[in-house]
């Protein structure tokens, strides 16, 4: 790692560690740090520390799920909800929440709608042996819509309660509410952005094109069949215990790739800390923007991330 | 000479549509090659398949006494490289990345670039003239820059066959003459040798010490471009009228065409 990328890398882990502070020390009561240490305020603080555990969990997730699609779909747009797993995991909770099955299970429920789903979609998009970029993206947003088609037929025609419930779900939480269903979340989600990490090279490679990577020695069809799978597999962990969280996986890396150039052996650690830093940041804006009440933290994704897209897009623009 | 790739009873294409039917050829070290032949003649396909990208549905091709179907694609993208018409790259890469990135072959997994890897992609910088715009992103140069930092990548690979599909099709005249005067120069000094295929039949004389001419996925014929390039081939092949004469001052075969209309 050359001197410039250490820098920045510096400046991103501070942003991280100001967004801890404030996630920590903001909420519905306001506690300085030192009150925080307290024996009274302890239940405070594993509370706080485990949302943000979840926030981090989740930033780094839809990062790296995000550039890891962009680039094996060579697609600008892509992101980890386009391939339709999200909208399975939702189906399969509103179901799980329609058909009263205990709470606990609807991460699990949520999981397994995920992966069928991906196979679904995989199946779908298969040519012979081969799996093309654009049938993967065409599969993909049709069964994404014809499950949303379900979900809110589902929604339409059940109470108010299952209807709460599944908004929630929809437009995602950091409720942490179960440590071990997070740890089991997290390491999937941690040997994910591993293997796409060790993948790096080859995502630089393919950026050059298909073919291209071919000639530097690189099977691009493995390639973006292991990366599907991978980045489908995150998705699935991350629904699970979060609901869906739009925007972060398509904007961090574009903001990233703005600060560290497109590189994927340092676009992807720099995306896995400014993702966690926005997650943190925005979970403390959900909790603490109508506190007590909490706004769903999909809609604070959206609403900050796409003026800031905006702004960088626009100066990345005027330089040139 | 050695023979450094040998292309023995070749058939493939896409799907079951066989586009190439029945190519033979050898290649010699230190040969400059062009691969010339209408539209659909199979000119790009015999150039995939040579690189693997596409899988022959019958016979093989021989590099270095191995066949490139077993060996692993790192280790043939050590050997071989391969420019195409036009890459479009995703994201905005700095020149000296994308050129860096000629050395993945050479490097296992997470492994990073040492002085060494630097230094080949500086000599490539240096050969393809692009050190002056090293730090600059690949979509603010010119088409014709963009193509000799392909070149250039492709030279990082240190390979002994460089593979080219119409590198200069969509430049214009000076541009074209300063990428093929690059590659002949890389044909004379290093000894590279190189294949390449091209539309302009007179670039094809001008620079390639053999020809190969293609006519519906077989070879027509295959010699020096006086032997190939007569205006009996170039008649029954491409179905055109045209004058074969010299350039007066290479004095190598010139093709000129013909209207129909007055």
């Amino acid at each position: 790692m050359n001197k410039r990328w250490k820098v920045k890398f510096l400046f991103l882990f501070l942003i991280l560690l100001f967004a801890v502070v404030l996630g920590l020390t903001r909420g519905a009561v306001n506690l300085s740090l030192s009150e925080l240490f307290l024996k009274a305020n302890s239940y405070v603080l594993v509370l706080r520390s485990l949302r943000i555990l979840t926030a981090i969990v989740v930033g780094m997730g839809l990062s790296v799920a995000g550039i890891a699609l962009q680039a094996i779909l060579r697609n600008p747009l892509a992101e980890p909800y386009l391939l339709g797993t999200s909208s399975g995991a939702g189906l399969c909770a509103v179901l799980a929440l329609v058909l009263g099955v205990s709470s606990v299970f609807i991460p699990l429920a949520a999981f397994i709608g995920a992966v069928l789903t991906m196979i679904l979609v995989y199946s779908l998009a298969r040519q012979g042996s081969r799996i093309g970029a654009q049938s993967l993206i065409l599969s993909g947003v049709i069964v994404s819509v014809a499950l949303s088609a379900i979900i809110v037929f589902l929604i339409s025609i059940s109470t108010n309660e299952v209807l709460h419930g599944a908004l929630w779900w929809l437009w995602g939480s950091m409720q942490a509410y179960d440590f071990k269903l997070l740890i089991a979340a997290g390491s999937i989600v941690v040997l994910g952005i591993l293997a796409v990490f060790v993948l790096a090279q080859d995502l630089n490679a393919i950026s050059l094109g298909e073919e291209e990577a071919v000639h530097l020695g690189i099977d691009s069809e493995s390639l973006k069949k292991i990366l599907f799978f991978v980045t489908s597999l995150i998705t699935a962990a991350l629904v699970s215990i979060c609901g869906i969280i739009g925007f972060v996986g398509l904007i961090i890396p574009h903001i990233v790739r703005l600060l560290v150039g497109p590189n994927h052996r340092i676009l992807i650690p720099s995306s896995c800390i400014l993702g966690a830093a926005f997650m943190v940041f925005c979970d403390m804006l959900s909790r603490t923007l109508f506190a007590p009440m909490e706004i769903p933290i999909g809609v604070i994704t959206a609403i900050i991330g796409a003026p800031i897209f905006i702004i960088l897009l626009k100066r990345k623009q005027s330089v040139k | 000479m050695q023979n450094l790739l040998q292309v023995n009873n070749l058939v493939g294409g896409y799907g079951r549509e066989m586009v190439i039917k029945d190519v033979s050829f050898m290649i010699k070290k230190g040969e400059f090659v062009g691969i010339i032949g209408p539209n659909g003649s199979g000119k790009s396909t015999l150039l995939r398949l040579m690189s693997r990208v596409l899988v022959p549905g019958h016979g093989g091709v021989i590099f270095s006494g191995r066949d490139i179907a077993r060996m692993g694609l790192k280790d043939l993208a050590c050997q071989v490289a391969f420019v195409s018409q036009d890459t479009a790259i995703n994201f905005s890469f700095s020149v000296e990345e994308i050129v860096l990135m000629g050395r993945i072959p050479h490097l296992k997994r997470l492994q990073s670039e040492v002085r060494k890897d630097f230094d080949i992609a500086e000599r490539a910088l240096s050969l393809t003239d692009t050190l002056g715009i090293r730090k600059k992103d690949i979509d603010g140069i010119s088409a014709g820059e963009r193509q000799r930092v392909i070149i250039a990548k492709a030279l990082a690979q240190e390979p002994a066959l460089l593979l080219l599909d119409e590198p200069t099709s969509h430049l214009d005249i000076g541009h074209q003459v300063q990428i093929l005067d690059l590659l002949k120069k890389l044909n004379r000094r290093d000894d590279l040798t190189i294949v390449m295929v091209l539309h302009d039949l007179n670039l094809a004389s001008e620079y390639c010490s053999r020809i190969i001419l293609l006519d519906e996925g077989k070879i027509f014929k295959d010699g020096t471009p006086d032997e190939v390039l007569t205006y009996q081939n170039i008649e029954s092949v491409y179905k055109t009228i045209v004058i074969v004469n010299r350039n007066p001052l290479s004095s190598k075969t010139y093709v000129m065409l013909v209207s129909r209309e007055k």
